[in-house]
């Protein structure tokens, strides 16, 4: 019991400090939650749910992580907004048959809030996390991690990481 | 805003200054809707292939009226003739509930939830509760009128066309056939993408866009902005003035064609000198974001000079009013226009690919779809400046207009790409249909 108390912390940790990473616009840390070739998807429940394999953003490697980084860093013309991530506790899931030892399975929601200059906050983005998790000498590593959004539209355009 | 008593009128002969009252003004919205979406235009609602099964239906848009896109049953007889594919409004004929409420599903036939109104997949009533009255004894209380018609009060059944699998319904019975309308310089292109294949598809993206809906098929009848708005393309020789390119349009100047051919991008001073977008040392951290592979279909007989081909990387396909059809490069999608008010668009990204792709080549469709859609690297910067522009047309108000002179004030086809004339041909087009 207190081993699975434990994992749920150190998971709940890891969340918080990565959504304060893309709070606080600290984007260059973000690729840094995964492992190097670790997996990031942001995808519609309706694509999930019925199997269709399309996402808003499917990254398969830390680099592709950078890319995307230096794309709303420098690339990506939008108007400035903040995000504000609320991330609740962390669900440890059971293992699959054939994962790998160590491999732990999680799963969270969340609800990101977008704030513009000027204007009020708005719920922005609303799912859950689906995560593949590995301990690695540096703490815990995504080794996957699905945003999956209920939110049936994109409030324009979505720029920064969920 | 409140719309003017009497609405101001277009002042040039030409269509190069576009009067901000065009994108900000209500009740010129509500007369579009009336004589673009429900008037003689065809509009798209889906592919054929998101209905495979019989029964099988998705709920669409045609300008602000749901649909309901269905594969009805076909008598053998009819199967060469008719695809099966039925679009009728979301709507009962009885109290006007719009009784169909998931987006999709599979349906033996659809019944209003109100009072049991039962109407068969092709819109037909095919029966309601207490039509013939309810027995007391020897009378008879109430039911419909003894000439009450099951045949004059289906739903509303939109008259529909099937072009290699894209699904197009209009309201209007005065529409002329699609093919018709879509007129013989825009079909290759259409062709080319799509005859004979078997799609397959991959998914949907939503975006809900705070502008007036001309505002998105101006943007794909642009081809200025991509090589200066998109670092990708411009740096990475996706789109920029340098390449060879063709705009193309059909005989009214509703629809049209952006053609073109990558380059190798880089640096070539007459567009990269001065375009802050222009990134001349970046590259990719992991190139498989960009792992173009040529496909076999690219390279088609050119229609404009019998005898040579052509081979272009991105074709953009602006059919009016509602949809865009996108190939830049092995990404492919249809986007759909819905309007919601004069200042505001739902978009609706569908990607697509075909039944016979490796499982290599739908991946790589899948990561270069990262470029597109709501969060692409050169697409959600599009909505981004749609939003501001029409923000920028709500301040000023009744006498401002957009300025689109690039190539001169005329219309016509061009065979390069530093001209706005498609945008010009739209409006010169909507003027007509609007009376204005």
């Amino acid at each position: 019991m207190s081993e699975t108390l434990m994992l749920q912390l150190e998971i709940n940790q890891l969340n918080a400090d990565y959504a304060a990473a893309l709070d606080e616009r600290r984007f260059d840390d973000w690729p840094g939650f995964f492992l190097e070739d670790g997996q990031y998807i942001v995808q519609a429940r309706e694509n999930f749910d019925r199997g269709l394999p399309l996402a808003l953003i499917a990254l398969e490697s830390r680099g592709m992580m950078k890319d995307r980084v230096y794309g709303v860093t420098q690339t990506i013309y939008h108007g400035p907004y903040y995000t504000r991530h609320v991330v609740g506790p962390a669900r440890v899931l059971p293992v699959l048959d054939g994962d790998e030892r160590g491999l732990v399975r999680a799963q969270s929601n969340y609800a990101v809030f977008r704030t513009r200059p000027g204007d009020s906050s708005e719920v922005y983005n609303v799912g859950r996390y689906i995560d593949e998790i590995v301990r690695t000498a540096d703490g815990l590593r995504l080794r996957s991690r699905r945003c999956i959004y209920d939110s049936e539209m994109v409030l324009n355009s979505l720029i920064y990481p969920i | 805003m409140n719309a003017p008593e009497t609405l101001s009128r277009w002042t040039r002969p030409e269509s190069s200054r576009v009067p901000f009252w065009a994108y900000t003004d209500a009740q010129l919205y509500r007369q579009e809707l009336d004589k673009v979406f429900y008037g003689r235009h065809w509009c798209y609602v889906g592919l054929e292939v998101e209905i495979p099964n019989v029964g099988d239906y998705k709920l669409s848009w045609v300008g602000e009226r749901q649909v309901i896109m269905v594969r009805d049953r076909v008598a053998p007889r009819d199967r060469g003739i008719d695809p099966g594919i039925r679009v009728v409004e979301n709507r009962c004929a009885h109290r006007g509930v719009r009784f169909c409420q998931q987006p999709h599903g599979n349906a033996r036939s659809f019944v209003c939830p109100y009072h049991q109104w039962t109407y068969k997949l092709n819109g037909e009533l095919a029966g309601l509760p207490f039509k013939d009255g309810v027995k007391d004894g020897d009378c008879v209380n109430g039911g419909m009128p003894a000439d009450f018609d099951l045949k004059a009060n289906g739903l509303t059944r939109l008259r529909v066309e099937v072009l290699h699998g894209l699904v197009f319904a209009t309201f209007s019975e005065e529409a002329e056939p699609l093919a018709d309308y879509l007129g013989p310089k825009v079909m290759p292109w259409l062709d080319r993408i799509f005859k004979g294949r078997q799609l397959s598809l991959l998914g949907y993206n939503r975006q809900r866009i705070p502008g007036n809906w001309k505002l998105m098929m101006e943007n794909i009848k642009d081809p200025y902005h991509p090589g200066l708005l998109h670092t990708w393309f411009v740096t990475f020789g996706l789109w920029r003035a340098d390449q060879k390119s063709r705009m193309v349009m059909d005989d009214h100047g509703r629809h049209a064609v952006m053609i073109s051919r990558r380059n190798d991008g880089g640096e070539n001073k007459t567009v990269t000198e001065g375009v802050t977008s222009f990134k001349a040392n970046m590259v990719l951290n992991d190139d498989r974001l960009l792992d173009v592979v040529p496909e076999p279909w690219w390279k088609v007989p050119d229609p404009s000079t019998p005898g040579a081909d052509i081979m272009p990387t991105v074709t953009m396909i602006t059919l009016f009013p509602s949809l865009i059809i996108q190939q830049q490069v092995n990404s492919l999608s249809t986007r759909h226009i819905v309007p919601r008010g004069e200042g505001e668009f739902d978009f609706v990204w569908t990607h697509f690919g075909f039944a016979d792709d490796t499982p290599e080549m739908t991946r790589r469709r899948l990561r270069q779809a990262n470029l597109f859609g709501p969060a692409g690297f050169v697409s959600a910067d599009d909505g981004e400046v749609i939003e501001f522009s029409q923000d920028g047309f709500r301040q000023w108000g009744e006498d401002g207009s957009t300025l689109c002179e690039l190539g001169g004030t005329g219309t016509g086809g061009t065979e390069h790409m530093v001209t706005e004339t498609l945008i010009r041909s739209m409006y010169a087009y909507w003027r007509k249909v609007m009376g204005l």
